[in-house]
């Protein structure tokens, strides 16, 4: 039996009851929710309540008068007991009322003392002690934390200090936290060893989009309401941003767009945009893995051949000349102008077939979809949205240039339904002084790690083992090098402080890490921890962050934080005054003046000292009055009461994110060279099996929260692994059956469950699972820039086991709808 | 034209208090709205309702009901083969609210798969599986009525397992 709360009744939210607003802090997408809070004891009533419906009546479709269980909790408040409803907001033109499978479980997946919801929520800091973690206070944790800390660091030689720290914005990201740890490790210090929530260094996942002038974020949701072409590569809406596309994309097709999907498989985007379009009006390129780069070069060299090109916008918006930037160590292709670009990437339509394994038919009709002018001569509309299938594929800075070269050539940026866009993972809130003293290409951190690098690793909001490359290798070493220090830490229980962190420091001098941990859970890294710091997420502070389309918004607090846990950001502060001090009492007082500026007592004075310096328009108390609308950024000013922002970046036509002074944008002469990365042809050669992978629709990211919420447990108790029954049979898999996946260099396991649309020896697994790490069988192999690629896996399976009992209640049914 | 499918089907298949004129004989078989209400002033005071007859169900074939009232519309469903939480003598059949839980669509069943479908935003419901989300968008399985079946055959509905969508409570207060 599937698992049910047997809640079949609910608080009626009272009239009056405290209103906030919510972005979700899930996806990139970052629909509009309201907060309620009223008082225990209460409750409104079926004939007077917060909405002013005749309760005692069944309600329609679509009704704003009803709210799931999921949707409801009980938490803190100022001390006090409160029910809390987050339902979505019908006024937020982002989702216009629709929840997510994500979103739409905020308010159940808060800790809650009452209901016992996220029990597993870090309520109080804890540091490794007597052969485990005791609870102690701040100020303890904080002090060995900037003690040992203290001895790895000086004023020109920050490198063996690691950090490991989110850059995003929703969850516990966002401009105040980011800023937070960003003035601590980019402004008091110049840590170049350093790298992001996702990937094994510090860089950005579009490098070449931005070189070519062109922010990955350059349109707004509702031009894919007006397209006539809607280009999906790589990217998967209808599972990964929800309401993106069923409340934007649904509505262009409607109004009659055509959609290009291009993935090796057929996901449930591809069937619903049969469902809405009708089939004839959706052309899914399943090329073959990893072959973008000669499907777009094909294209582009199609689309100019045919002269489908606004020649206008080439001469007056882009680089004329031939090289404007040289390949080089930091830009794994030349960029340019149109001319030169096209030379380079010249692909012939027999050449691009052989190489996609798509027909020359397809790509011609592609092409006619994506560039062909209209019968009266106009510009066909084409919008462009990728994500992770390029970003984290085969040869990422020439693939996303290729993609951008199309829409530069076709005139399709900086116009109304057009945008070549990253769709995007979680929200943006990214606020921090310059990283250049990291360089490019960043260091490869875990690798570095692997190798005997760093002695102090601190950690914000990142699980390497979950949802890093090379991950069981990864996992070995860092076990190793953190029990080194737990066992010195052991040797000297009853030790004074002093004597404790010289224990530490030798065993980090003979190749141990000292690990902080800094998180709302017990993370599986935190495992190796040696103090463990617990933080908040939106609602339990104050909390601002960007969409997709650049919309600001302010999530306000609802409710307390468990414990005694602390925004990032205030985290951040409190360890650069505990530095300061430190540092002060050792005598570097040159040093210790470095640390100044930390004495924020709350997240509104982090975003005031960060964020508003640089837009000091936008306060919080105009976000508030924006409220789950915002302003798109960039917030060009103040008026009548309001926030000015900008609905769609280059419409002047003048390209800005290279830097360049003649605000031309470059094109990218990135030429198809194979799978790029090191070891993928030979891992292919040597395995059967592709084992593509990425998010599903239920599971947020690394399943944090989520692995403590039991209707996602029940439905996937472990990661799934998606075979074609044939290959199922040859295997001798039942549905239901765990399988190991095994290759060069890892090993991890996963449900089989059965997909009849998957190709031949092409399988599907979803990543970030607690229970099963896709990333143990990724390889080490990055881009020039370090940018992973996961999607290029090849590996066996094999059966290890019959369905577990909690398999067994596990529906395996096909996942397209039938009407 | 296919393009208006998604959404516009459900809010023309879904008539507020309209459900059991289409659904035939199972009109007669529900208590009267107000006298459904009357024994709901407590929590989990459910009415027991009869559905219908063992004898009346066809295999994989579902009969509208309505439950706990006349404006909860339901399907009851002999499955054909035993199911964890099935009743009657095969242990196969089982009632399901067709609402999705997701934005109260009206789901509709698809035999071939015994799964039941929404027109809204095309999440699905394994009726095999206790009506587990297949996939979709709702945060919650299916509701499932709990069935007695008496020695003649007949089929009561006599709880649900999960709030019904439209109703914060599945018994209506008055």
């Amino acid at each position: 039996m599937a698992y049910k709360r047997n809640i079949d009744r609910l608080p009626i939210i009272p009239a009056g009851a405290k209103e906030h607003n919510v972005t979700c802090h899930y996806c990139i997408v970052g629909c509009g929710y309201k907060a309620y809070t009223w008082p225990l004891k209460t409750q409104g009533r079926v004939d007077s309540n917060w909405i002013g419906e005749d309760l005692s009546k069944q309600q329609g479709a679509e009704t704003e008068a009803w709210y799931a269980p999921s949707m409801y909790n009980v938490v803190k408040q100022n001390g006090q007991d409160v029910h809390l409803v987050i339902k979505p907001d019908v006024a937020c033109e982002v989702n216009s009322g629709l929840g997510s499978v994500r979103g739409a479980r905020m308010a159940e997946n808060r800790r809650s003392d009452i209901t016992g919801t996220q029990a597993q929520r870090l309520t109080e800091p804890m540091v490794w002690r007597y052969g485990t973690w005791q609870p102690t206070s701040w100020d303890d944790a904080l002090d060995l934390v900037a003690r040992v800390t203290a001895r790895v660091i000086d004023k020109d030689n920050e490198n063996d200090l690691y950090v490991s720290m989110f850059d995003h914005g929703g969850s516990a990201g966002g401009y105040e936290n980011t800023w937070g740890t960003g003035k601590l490790y980019f402004g008091s210090m110049k840590v170049k060893h350093c790298r992001i929530h996702n990937r094994p260094a510090y860089n950005s996942e579009v490098h070449s989009t931005r070189d070519m002038g062109v922010d990955e974020l350059n349109y707004s949701y509702s031009d894919y309401q007006v397209a006539d072409t809607i280009m999906l590569v790589g990217t998967n809406p209808m599972e990964c941003q929800t309401n993106l596309f069923l409340n934007h994309m649904v509505k262009g097709m409607q109004n009659g767009a055509k959609v290009i999907v291009v993935d090796p498989r057929r996901t449930v985007t591809v069937d619903s945009c049969e469902q809405v379009a009708g089939a004839e009006n959706v052309l899914h390129l399943a090329i073959a893995s990893g072959s973008d780069l000669a499907l777009f070069n094909t294209l582009f060299t199609y689309i100019a051949d045919q002269g489908w090109v606004d020649a206008d916008f080439i001469a007056k918006s882009t680089f004329q000349g031939d090289v404007a930037v040289p390949e080089d160590a930091a830009h794994p292709a030349s960029l340019g102008s149109f001319v030169a670009a096209k030379a380079a990437c010249k692909m012939s339509l027999a050449d691009g077939a052989a190489v996609t394994g798509l027909t020359e038919a397809q790509i011609i009709q592609a092409a006619e979809w994506i560039a062909k002018p209209k019968d009266d001569g106009s510009r066909r509309k084409t919008v462009t949205g990728y994500e992770k299938g390029i970003i984290w594929g085969n040869d990422n800075y020439r693939v996303i240039g290729a993609l951008v070269n199309i829409g530069l050539a076709t005139g399709n940026i900086g116009r109304e339904g057009g945008g070549v866009c990253r769709l995007g993972g979680h929200q943006e809130g990214y606020f921090r002084p310059s990283d250049a003293h990291v360089g490019r290409p960043a260091p490869y951190i875990d690798q570095l790690i692997i190798a005997g690098g760093g002695k102090v690793h601190h950690i914000w909001a990142n699980d390497h083992y979950k949802t890093t490359l090379n991950a069981a290798e990864f996992k070995r070493v860092y076990n190793r090098r953190t029990n080194m220090v737990k066992e010195a830490m052991d040797a000297r229980a009853g030790a004074t402080r002093e004597e404790l962190v010289d224990a530490i420091v030798g065993a980090i001098n003979a190749g141990g890490i000292f690990s902080v941990n800094v998180d709302i859970i017990h993370s599986q890294i935190g495992q190796a921890a040696h103090v463990i710091l617990p933080a908040v997420e939106s609602g339990e502070m104050n909390l601002t962050s960007m969409n997709g389309e650049r919309r600001l918004r302010l999530v306000e607090k609802y409710m307390d934080a468990p414990g005694s846990a602390q925004p990032d950001c205030i985290i951040a502060a409190q360890l650069a005054n505990h530095l300061k001090r430190v540092l002060r009492d050792e005598g570097r007082t040159d040093y210790a003046d470095q640390f100044k500026g930390f004495d924020w007592k709350t997240e509104e004075d982090a975003f005031m000292d960060g964020y508003n310096s640089g837009n000091p328009e936008v306060t919080y108390e105009r976000l508030r009055a924006a409220g789950n609308n915002g302003v798109q950024e960039p917030v060009k000013g103040y008026e009548n009461g309001a926030l000015v922002g900008t609905k769609r970046l280059y419409e002047d036509g003048v390209f800005t994110r290279h830097g360049r002074e003649d605000g031309k944008a470059l094109f990218c002469m990135g030429s198809w060279r194979g799978l790029q990365a090191p070891g993928k042809a030979q891992q292919q050669a040597n395995h059967r099996f592709l084992i593509n992978n990425g998010r599903a629709n239920l599971n947020w990211q690394n399943w944090f929260l989520d692995q403590k919420n039991d209707f996602v447990m029940d439905r996937l108790p472990a990661p799934f692994i998606q075979i074609h029954p044939d290959d199922m049979a040859e295997l001798g898999l039942k549905p239901g059956d765990m399988v190991e996946v095994f290759n060069d260099v890892g090993a991890t396991q996963a449900l089989a469950y059965p997909e009849p649309t998957a190709r031949k020896n092409e399988t599907f697994m979803v990543f970030g699972a607690p229970n099963g790490a896709q990333g143990n069988v990724i390889n080490a192999g990055t881009n020039e820039l370090i940018l992973p690629n996961y999607k290029q896996t090849w590996a066996n399976i094999r059966k290890i086991s019959d369905a577990t009992p909690a398999a067994a209640r596990v529906s395996f049914k096909s996942w397209e709808v039938e009407l | 034209m296919k393009c208006n499918r998604l959404v516009d089907v459900g809010r023309r298949q879904f008539l507020r208090g309209g459900v059991l004129g289409a659904a035939g004989a199972a009109a007669a078989t529900v208590l009267p709205a107000r006298q459904a209400q009357a024994q709901s002033l407590a929590m989990l005071d459910y009415p027991s309702t009869k559905l219908g007859n063992v004898a009346d169900l066809k295999v994989n074939e579902p009969m509208d009901i309505g439950y706990p009232d006349a404006d909860s519309p339901g399907i009851l469903l002999k499955l054909g083969s035993a199911v964890e939480g099935g009743a009657g003598p095969d242990g196969d059949i089982v009632a399901y609210s067709v609402l999705c839980p997701h934005k109260g669509f009206y789901m509709s069943y698809h035999a071939e798969d015994k799964t039941l479908n929404c027109p809204g935003h095309f999440s699905r419901f394994d009726c095999e599986k206790g009506g587990q989300q297949v996939w979709g968008h709702a945060t919650q399985n299916l509701p499932q009525f709990a069935l007695r079946v008496d020695d003649k055959g007949d089929i009561y509905a006599e709880g649900a397992d999960e709030l019904i969508y439209g109703r914060l409570s599945n018994v209506l207060q008055g």
